[in-house]
């Protein structure tokens, strides 16, 4: 069965959230809270409340390069520090681990940061070509709900989105 | 009797609005603004001037010698490090205590965070003399035999440094990216290009605004610490040594709380110039303004403060050396620095403490230029009278700079203003889509009181004036 996904735009919060705890009410068969995106021009608080919690693993990326930066922080210098022992020391050790504390405390958070960076473009979807569905609106003062559902039920969650006095409505099929 | 608190930004403010002046101010500023640009411009060319002759004729032009190995530059480099900690504190310690009235000023402040970076950068490689030679300090094998110390706080400073700008770099670019995709959805041309590629095809899905929580939450808690470790290494700079005026322990929180009030102070400067030049008034308002001036106030006691036990401790502490540099501080040739410098960092701060002077922006802008002025001058305090005045007499030699030093400093000045300029006029400078957000929640907290009152006053009067459960 072909698949398509379609895109409502509402004029405030209220309305787009009645309309996804209509969908979480199963009022539109074969259609579940799962398959429903929401994109708005400000991060609303009370979202995980409509769409049920969904999980970040960004902080799991961002303690791995905290670890992996304060290891290879630590190696880096000593490896440095040991290769060149001509260097004169002062009766201190070749690797000592006061100043080396101090710059494992930068490599932590230089790898850490990164880290979070990088795992937010790829767990976020960015870099990605945009759907031909994203409406300008969105980056203005209204918000879109997006659904991906069977053909089939592509008038149902239209007349849910009506009822909701959705402004527009927009579809694309999926290839 | 009710009393009535100003607010902070106009609740009824459309989220239409709010793009289109933000967007206009990018393409449309005041005149002023290309004047000062223009100003900017013309000290950037006074410090290449500078540079040239000290890079041709050497570092003697700068009246670097033994015992001013170091003067000017490292002052100004301090400066400008300590410049940077103000987007830290609006940015990310606000943030984390939801002060949300830092939302319509916080991306200017985190932009003169990286820009002052940059320009603190430079100092110690101009300060090496032999520029050509600036690859000598990376840490790989050659066979010259040159190595990098790493128990020396100048190696820190360089970790440091890059790991701040990086941090704080990434930072800024991540709080822009919804507004990015505000300006590639509302622009064209070379314009709508560049927003394109730096939105990375954001459209504000759930999925991106929960991730975009979660880093920037994480971001603010790494640059916080981030930021305490740079400036107290910076501080290491000098208390890692035994000379007299230096080898304190209390240098890292003072740096770290100069730090902060040179931000401030420079944050109000801004703030004055931006609301001026992009018609900001519904955006930057007084009683914002008022909060940044109560902030900076609160900062300045503790600067203050700190500069106190300082000299208590050396004045107890009766080490005969900085007892006597303490003394010369305050009496030598310096004096005049060091009594400006306490007039500006101590004294003139009371200012802020009236609500008529905070809520005039002519006074502001010029209490702010003076903040920092004591602020350069306390970097200066610290390093040169020490350099002049250290352990052996025959050494004493007072020191105000040449002018290529001179030209070098003030033409930073303007590199910092070139580059904060520019940026400002390419990148949105007022976080449009948080001002929506604080736009949206103080409505709707409004609602909630209003709701709440009306409620209270339809409650029988035992209620409502506490009864059993009272």
């Amino acid at each position: 069965m072909s698949k398509k996904r379609v895109m409502g735009l509402f004029g405030d919060f209220e309305e787009a959230h009645d309309a996804i705890a209509d969908i979480r009410r199963n009022e539109v068969p074969g259609l579940t809270v799962d398959d429903v995106t929401m994109t708005s021009p400000i991060e609303h608080p009370e979202v995980e409340e409509v769409l049920g919690e969904r999980p970040v693993h960004i902080q799991k990326f961002t303690l791995f390069g905290a670890i992996f930066g304060v290891t290879f922080g630590f190696l880096f210098l000593a490896a440095a520090q040991a290769s060149f022992l001509v260097q004169p020391q002062g009766g201190k050790p070749v690797i000592p681990l006061p100043s080396n504390f101090v710059l494992m405390y930068e490599m932590l958070i230089f790898f850490a940061v990164w880290l979070t960076f990088l795992s937010f473009l790829f767990l976020s979807g960015l870099l990605r070509k945009r759907s031909a569905l994203y409406s300008e609106k969105v980056s203005l003062d209204q918000v879109a709900i997006i659904v991906e559902i069977d053909e089939s039920i592509g008038e149902s969650v239209k007349g849910l989105f009506q009822k909701h006095k959705v402004l527009e409505i927009r579809e694309e099929a999926i290839r | 009797m009710t009393m009535v608190t100003e607010k902070d930004i106009n609740e009824q403010i459309a989220w239409a609005k709010i793009n289109t002046d933000v967007l206009k101010s990018m393409e449309n500023p005041r005149p002023a603004y290309w004047v000062t640009l223009a100003v900017c411009l013309a000290m950037v060319s006074t410090a290449v001037v500078a540079e040239y002759i000290q890079y041709t004729v050497g570092m003697g032009t700068a009246n670097l010698n033994n015992p001013h190995m170091w003067d000017m530059y490292i002052a100004a480099f301090v400066f400008w490090i300590g410049m940077s900690h103000s987007g830290t504190l609006l940015s990310a310690i606000l943030h984390l205590i939801h002060a949300d009235w830092r939302k319509p000023i916080y991306r200017f402040a985190e932009a003169m965070t990286t820009f002052s970076l940059m320009t603190a950068g430079i100092f110690p490689m101009i300060h090496l003399g032999r520029v050509w030679n600036l690859y000598w300090v990376l840490p790989y094998v050659s066979d010259r035999g040159v190595w990098p110390n790493f128990r020396s706080p100048l190696v820190w400073d360089a970790f440091a440094i890059t790991t701040y700008l990086t941090a704080s770099m990434l930072f800024l670019f991540v709080g822009m990216i919804p507004d990015l995709a505000i300006c590639r959805d509302n622009t064209t041309g070379w314009r709508k290009k560049l927003y394109t590629i730096l939105s990375l095809g954001w459209v504000g899905s759930d999925q991106q605004w929960r991730n975009f929580r979660k880093i920037y939450l994480l971001m603010a808690c790494f640059l916080i610490p981030l930021a305490v470790s740079v400036h107290s290494i910076v501080s290491a700079d000098f208390a890692m040594s035994i000379m007299p005026g230096w080898h304190i322990t209390t240098f890292p929180p003072y740096f770290v709380a100069g730090a902060l009030y040179s931000g401030c102070a420079a944050i109000i400067t801004l703030f004055i110039l931006l609301r001026y030049f992009f018609r900001f008034e519904d955006y930057m308002t007084l009683p914002i303004m008022e909060k940044t001036a109560k902030l900076t106030f609160a900062i300045a006691m503790v600067w203050t403060y700190l500069n106190l036990i300082e000299f208590a401790s050396v004045w107890y502490g009766h080490d005969i050396y900085n007892k006597e540099l303490l003394i010369a501080k305050a009496t030598g040739p310096y004096a005049w620095i060091f009594w400006t410098m306490i007039f500006c960092g101590s004294v003139l701060p009371f200012a802020l403490a009236f609500k008529k002077l905070r809520r005039h922006m002519p006074t502001m802008f010029v209490v702010s230029l003076f903040l920092n002025l004591g602020m350069f001058f306390e970097r200066w305090m610290i390093v040169a009278p020490t350099l002049s005045m250290s352990q052996e007499p025959h050494q004493w030699d007072i020191m105000y700079g040449s002018i290529v030093e001179w030209g070098i400093v003030f033409g930073s000045f303007g590199w910092f203003g070139m580059l904060f300029l520019i940026f400002v006029k390419i990148f949105p400078s007022v976080s449009m889509y948080e001002v929506k957000e604080m736009v949206f929640h103080r409505k709707r907290s409004a609602g909630e009181e209003d709701l709440a009152r009306m409620t209270d006053h339809a409650k029988p009067v035992t209620q409502a004036t506490g009864g059993e459960g009272a």
